[in-house]
């Protein structure tokens, strides 16, 4: 016992955090959430990695299937969650000084969010442009 | 000072985090929804695949984000109780992210 206690005395505390720690306020688990979109960006990368590997035929019937329907569904809130919470950090990140004047943050977060549409739209428009709309 | 590699994988993070915040949720978009419902035609999505640009975009599309993922997932796992294993957790991410990065590269390019 003794031996134990001096070679304990050195070492590092460690204070144990159970791994439950981000459910026990919203804060918390807001942030875990927003970790977590990480998983859906990566796995939506991986997803247009396999893509890559099928013919056309395939292709067409991935796409159509109700399985990528319902993992898309399922994505796309994390992966929206995951672009309001980067685009809401960048006036924390990017703050720009006109000579003695602070941009306004409020300002870069609208150019952001202004651009965040444009670039959806954009390829909205030309996907349905360029790939023809049967029903719209 | 210690080294770190921390400002080069956080800078593939970050660009990875822009792109997937401002590309993703209309590409997947059109990938889940328009193409299930028949607004754009899969076939023709795919010839539009074929392209040079599109290629070099989707590289982009898929190389950045994959590090985010990695950068992001490696503190997470941490973050849940196994922050004792941040070199292997590392070589884990950062690895994986960089196979896919490679199998983009070669497909895109030969494919």
């Amino acid at each position: 016992m003794a031996v134990h206690a001096t070679h304990d005395l050195t070492r590092e505390y460690r204070r144990t955090v159970p791994s439950t720690w981000w459910l026990k306020r919203r804060t918390y688990f807001l942030f875990m959430l927003r970790e977590l979109t990480a998983l859906f960006v990566g796995g939506y990368a991986a997803f247009l990695l396999v893509l890559l590997l099928l013919d056309q035929a395939t292709f067409a019937s991935v796409l159509k299937s109700p399985v990528s329907l319902v993992l898309h569904l399922i994505a796309l809130p994390m992966v929206i969650y995951h672009s309001v919470t980067w685009i809401n950090l960048t006036p924390k990140v990017l703050v720009i000084w006109r000579g003695e004047e602070q941009v306004s943050p409020t300002l870069i977060l609208l150019v952001h969010y202004a651009a965040w549409g444009v670039i959806s739209l954009a390829i909205l428009g030309l996907a349905i442009w360029l790939c023809g709309g049967k029903t719209i | 000072m210690t080294r770190s590699n921390e400002p080069a994988v956080w800078s593939l993070f970050s660009a990875g985090g822009v792109v997937a915040a401002f590309v993703f949720p209309a590409l997947m978009i059109v990938t889940g929804l328009a193409a299930f419902f028949g607004w754009v035609a899969p076939a023709e999505l795919y010839s539009v695949l074929q392209h040079p640009l599109t290629r070099v975009c989707l590289f982009v599309c898929i190389a950045l984000p994959l590090f985010h993922w990695a950068h992001r997932f490696r503190y997470t796992v941490a973050d849940l109780g196994l922050e004792g294993h941040d070199k292997l957790l590392s070589i884990v991410c950062y690895g994986l992210a960089s196979v896919g990065t490679l199998l983009a590269a070669v497909l895109l390019i030969f494919r």
